[in-house]
């Protein structure tokens, strides 16, 4: 992409992000693509035409490589990117690996390629965020996000971290930032490291459930 | 051969069950036990659990994480095939747009239903809740009692097995002695509300579900269920001993393939279909129910969905298990010079009080939950406390507002960690990077969450009709939904958001988003509960309802209803196990008068 299309798109973006939730526990939205019957209006029908996705009877059984599904979309250089954020937002650390190890970026790929409306809306709003982040190195003198230095990286990132607290003009690029920062937590603490991680030892058979341990119980006041 | 073809299909059987769900299931497992031959026509495609039952897999395993989508609402590992809110080739027409007056109509196409991924949770109606307008004057009473059910509610809990326990509450029936498993313990979140809600005067209770925390007992449940009926008892009592009980582990929405919990496919079905009177029919869409020159149900008419052919089936008894909604619209489109406003309409109130579970949801986040040690805390997938409605003094006085009550499921815990995991920025101010990691882990399983599930009460505004123009990829007409919650359902939010709040602060958290004062704001979309019901209500009066007090049409004598549609009421208490309760009471019936050749 050239410095104009660039820059084209986060412009036309940056307008319409304010009206788009950044929500990863989405609703069973599940918006109608195409009218059934043309006399009535979209919106009154429901249902009727299939989705582009996996369809409404996949095979469960099978594990499906990113990209088999649908196309990824993200270019080698946007890939790159992809790898160096997600590692910014969650590095590696005495307990855990970072998340660009574990898959983040074939995670973070296949969601925003994804043909559901909720991932459409998501790539409209990590695409033009990914722009934005180069077109600040840009403005940094280094031809891309990836070519600054982690500190630099990271003084751009701090601008961005808190929805809250950024710049009215940065309002944008920190909606970009809280919904990738979502999606890499969502791709690692998926993972069998994420899991670890946090001490989640369940989802083993067990030939009975005993509850809580009872100095534990204790120690809270439920005992 | 009990999955039949359209080419092995026999031309006439005693009774044909539409439908394969909780209502349709059980129909078919009563009818089949006690030597009536039936037909089971099912829309969506065969499945089997014991099979097809994606245990064990982890979120990485699916695509996106494995969140809904509009091809898998409720997640990529969800049981639900070819269902959810939208249906390819299958719409329906919303008459009004509005969130206010908006129903969204889950179906799902598959044998089971929606009985493979239900949340599993049986609750009994109360007493109250089958003479409602005897007590506060409003909706419609019920043409039977508490106490004509009762029997039925034993049978089904001996039967899918029900875990919970007596506590002799208000209008929060006890099971007879013996018929429920012992409920599971409590988890920290659980215990921890139990102790601040209970300050706050409100009581919590183990919950009910259909899990079997123990296996169960098939020496002696047989001879209770089937007496006088050996062959029955020895059937059930073979396929009881192939139930597993709970392993404490993998949610029971994916559906369990080894049998630890009810659904349809793996409770109702396996037995019925070992009696080789049960032949199943799977891809068959009924279109309506076929009537003779007398104005008896004939039989049913339906397109094969893998050729688009039309067949028919002939029998004696027709009964109708499609779900409510489905229910109706067979009926509708069952026109004929005789009946042109459909079949059993003579009331015009086939598609008329339609209704959902008022829901209303609050979340928080509880510091006294943060950073326990690793628990393993998948027990058996919630709801092992709740807490039944426990104002009814308080609103038969007039103090509440609005009429009728509602229960909370609650649950919190160190769960499966999901795509959501990390989304705490409204708690961490947006950190990243190591500082993020460390927030993570102090927040993981610091959260509870607050279901309110509520009585609506039936209105006129609420139903369904045949839309006049829109057709389904079959040409069968499909329904348009009209909706419209009263006050009563609106303040009965706005009470559920209140009391969350306060539960929430009581445990020292804060809640996730503001607690909603607003009514409207609080409530969920019509339909969005899934327990709609309604649309062919039972009653004592012709002119008024649709069945008599066996689900038995007014109109046409062999014609039943034998799902939610019957439902006069909508108690908070979740609508599953009264269908399957009702369905055999009504499967009874019907032995018993084609016995007497009266059928």
């Amino acid at each position: 992409m050239d410095r104009r299309t660039t820059i084209k798109w986060v412009l036309a973006a940056g307008a319409a992000w304010p009206l788009v939730p950044h929500r990863l526990a989405r609703a069973a939205s599940g918006e109608v693509t195409r009218a059934a019957q043309p006399t009535l209006s979209e919106r009154t029908v429901r249902g009727g035409a299939p989705t582009a996705g996996y369809g409404t009877d996949p095979d469960l059984m099978r594990v499906y490589p990113a990209g088999e599904l649908w196309p990824l979309c993200m270019t080698p250089a946007q890939r790159q990117l992809a790898g160096v954020l997600a590692d910014l937002i969650i590095p590696a650390d005495e307990r855990s690996a970072g998340a660009a190890a574990v898959g983040a970026v074939d995670f973070i790929d296949e969601w925003i390629s994804a043909p559901y409306p909720a991932h459409v809306r998501d790539r409209e709003i990590v695409l033009p965020g990914f722009a934005w982040l180069d077109a600040e190195a840009g403005r940094r003198a280094s031809p891309t996000f990836v070519d600054l230095a982690p500190l630099e990286q990271a003084r751009i990132c701090d601008t961005i971290c808190d929805a809250a607290r950024a710049a009215p003009d940065l309002a944008a690029a920190a909606r970009f930032f809280a919904l990738y920062r979502d999606l890499t937590a969502g791709a690692f603490y998926t993972t069998p490291v994420g899991r670890k991680d946090l001490g989640f030892i369940g989802n083993v058979a067990l030939a009975r459930f005993d509850g809580p341990p009872a100095d534990l119980l204790k120690s809270l006041g439920l005992a | 051969m009990p999955f039949v073809t359209t080419k092995t299909l026999e031309t006439a059987y005693d009774v044909v069950v539409v439908g394969s769900g909780a209502g349709g299931g059980q129909s078919a497992y009563t009818l089949s036990m006690d030597g009536a031959r039936v037909l089971m026509l099912e829309a969506g495609r065969r499945y089997d659990p014991t099979t097809e039952t994606p245990m064990f897999r982890t979120p990485d395993q699916a695509p996106l994480g494995g969140v809904g989508t509009p091809d898998k609402p409720f997640g990529f590992y969800d049981a639900t095939i070819d269902g959810g809110w939208d249906v390819p080739g299958e719409p329906y027409v919303r008459a009004d747009e509005a969130d206010s007056g908006r129903f969204d109509w889950w179906r799902a196409r598959m044998l089971g239903g929606r009985t493979n991924h239900w949340g599993r949770i049986s609750l009994r109606n109360g007493p109250y809740d089958f003479k409602p307008r005897g007590r506060d004057g409003l909706g419609f009473d019920w043409p039977i009692a508490y106490e004509d059910v009762a029997p039925y509610y034993d049978k089904v809990e001996l039967l899918i097995g029900v875990y919970g326990s007596n506590e002799g509450l208000e209008n929060t029936p006890d099971s007879a002695p013996g018929c429920l498993l012992p409920p599971p313990k409590p988890l920290v979140s659980d215990l921890l509300i139990r102790q601040r809600a209970l300050r706050l005067g409100i009581p919590t209770i183990p919950g009910h579900r259909a899990v079997l925390t123990r296996t169960l007992d098939h020496r002696r449940i047989p001879a209770l269920l089937h007496p006088g009926n050996p062959r029955a008892q020895r059937l059930l009592a073979l396929d009881m001993r192939r139930r597993s009980a709970c392993i404490w582990a993998t949610p029971c929405g994916l559906g369990c393939s080894i049998r630890a919990n009810y659904q349809s496919t793996t409770v109702h079905l396996p037995p019925a279909l070992a009696s080789g009177n049960l032949d199943i029919l799977t891809d068959a869409m009924v279109r309506e129910i076929t009537v003779g020159p007398d104005g008896r149900a004939r039989g049913v008419s339906f397109v094969d969905r893998k050729t688009g052919a039309e067949r028919t089936v002939v029998a004696r008894v027709v009964v109708l298990a499609a779900s409510a909604g489905e229910t109706a619209r067979i009926l509708l489109n069952s026109k004929s010079a005789r009946f042109p406003d459909g079949l059993a309409n003579s009331s015009g109130k086939v598609g008329r009080y339609l209704m959902d579970t008022v829901g209303s949801s609050v979340g928080g986040q509880i510091p006294l939950l943060e950073n326990l040690p690793p628990l393993n805390e998948d027990a058996a997938d919630g709801h092992q406390l709740y807490t039944p409605w426990w104002l009814y003094q308080q609103q038969h006085a007039g103090k509440l507002g609005f009429a009728r009550g509602y229960h909370i499921e609650f649950g919190g815990g160190k769960r499966m960690p999901g795509v959501g995991t990390g989304s705490i920025e409204w708690l961490n101010g947006g950190s990243y990077g190591a500082k993020f990691k460390q927030d993570v882990r102090r927040y993981y399983g610091s959260f509870v969450n607050f279901d309110g599930r509520g009585e609506m009460i039936p209105n006129e505004a609420s139903y369904c009709e045949i839309d006049p123009v829109v057709k389904d990829k079959w040409g069968i007409p499909v329904l348009r939904f009209h909706w419209a919650w009263s006050e009563h359902e609106l303040k009965q939010a706005a009470h559920m958001q209140k009391t969350f709040g306060e539960i929430i602060e009581a445990m020292g958290g804060r809640t996730h988003g503001a607690v909603q004062s607003d009514g409207a704001k609080a409530i969920g979309t019509g339909g969005s509960i899934i327990h709609e019901v309604g649309g062919a209500i039972m009653g004592a009066d012709p002119n008024i309802s649709v069945t008599n007090r066996w689900g038995q049409t007014w109109d046409v004598p062999n014609l039943f209803v034998a799902d939610g549609a019957v439902f006069a009421s909508n108690a908070d208490k979740n609508p599953t196990l009264t269908i399957m309760a009702l369905a055999w009471r009504s499967a009874d019936h019907i032995l018993e008068r084609m016995r007497r050749r009266e059928l």
